[in-house]
């Protein structure tokens, strides 16, 4: 076995058990640090499909920011722990069959198909290429990202201060 | 079928299981903060079938680019569902998301 192969394996392996900590544990806690190793997998499979500026964005934005959000929200709302997992509604049992049927069904789906395959794939840096189709045929979905940034920014810090009552 | 890096399929596979496994959190999670976390994991899959068939597919860089105005949004949903988390927290002293159905004061 090739190096890079064992190396996929690895990382397929952390992404896909730190998925199932952070959907199966009862601990939020635990489940919080496992998304880290998610999003970290995640960029690695970036990285192995040559896309090197999103797996960079990847850590950046998901790791740096998302996650950390996420702890911040974890520590500040405690007795966090109090709520366990539901088993009223729909419980765990139809759950589990709704999701192992779908899940059933899409790898069926994928591994029946007859995909495409490329001949020769070159590695090659995408920041520039990346940059100039945000500047050109991205331009208008770009500024409207920022914008809706800037609103999802005020209206957080709308919704999370306090209201001072006269 | 093989499991290899050089294989589309695998990577659809590990993307299916993301989205099952981000699925499941959303549907039996009380916590509200667990549902947002099975949102990403919802988010994520969704992200390496983009940048896989940017990969194995055409060869050009549109689904990089989709992938990446998807993190952005991400960024944007985790920024104002955490502030809608803690502002249900500090209205309801928990956040549950069965204890937290009226819609008023």
């Amino acid at each position: 076995m090739e190096i890079s192969t064992a190396v996929f394996y690895l990382i397929a392996l952390i992404t896909v058990g730190s998925a199932a900590v952070v959907t199966f544990s009862r601990n939020i806690i635990y489940s919080a640090f496992s998304l880290l190793g998610t999003f970290a997998g995640v960029a690695g499979l970036y990285i192995f499909l040559g896309a090197d500026f999103v797996a960079g964005v990847q850590l950046l934005i998901y790791v740096g920011g998302i996650l950390v959000l996420i702890l911040f929200a974890v520590m500040l709302t405690h007795r966090i722990t109090d709520v366990e997992i539901t088993n009223r509604a729909a419980g765990r049992i139809p759950a589990l069959v709704i999701v192992g049927v779908f899940l059933a069904l899409l790898i069926q789906t994928v591994r029946e198909t007859p995909w495409v395959k490329v001949k020769e794939v070159a590695y090659q840096p995408t920041t520039a290429k990346i940059g100039d189709l945000f500047l050109e045929n991205y331009l208008l979905p770009f500024e409207l990202a920022s914008l809706v940034l800037l609103a999802a920014m005020i209206g957080a810090v709308v919704l999370s201060r306090k209201e001072i009552k006269e | 079928m093989i499991f290899s890096p050089n294989e589309l399929s695998s990577y659809l596979i590990i993307g299916a299981i993301l989205f099952a496994l981000g699925l499941f959190c959303v549907l039996t999670r009380r916590n509200a903060i667990s549902v947002l976390m099975g949102v990403e994991l919802i988010l994520n899959s969704a992200n390496v079938n983009y940048v896989a068939f940017s990969h194995f597919g055409s060869g050009n860089l549109d689904g990089q680019i989709y992938a990446m105005f998807v993190i952005m949004l991400a960024a944007a949903e985790a920024a104002v569902g955490l502030a809608i988390v803690l502002a249900i927290f500090q209205l309801f002293h928990t956040i549950d998301v069965e204890a937290a159905e009226t819609l008023r004061e």
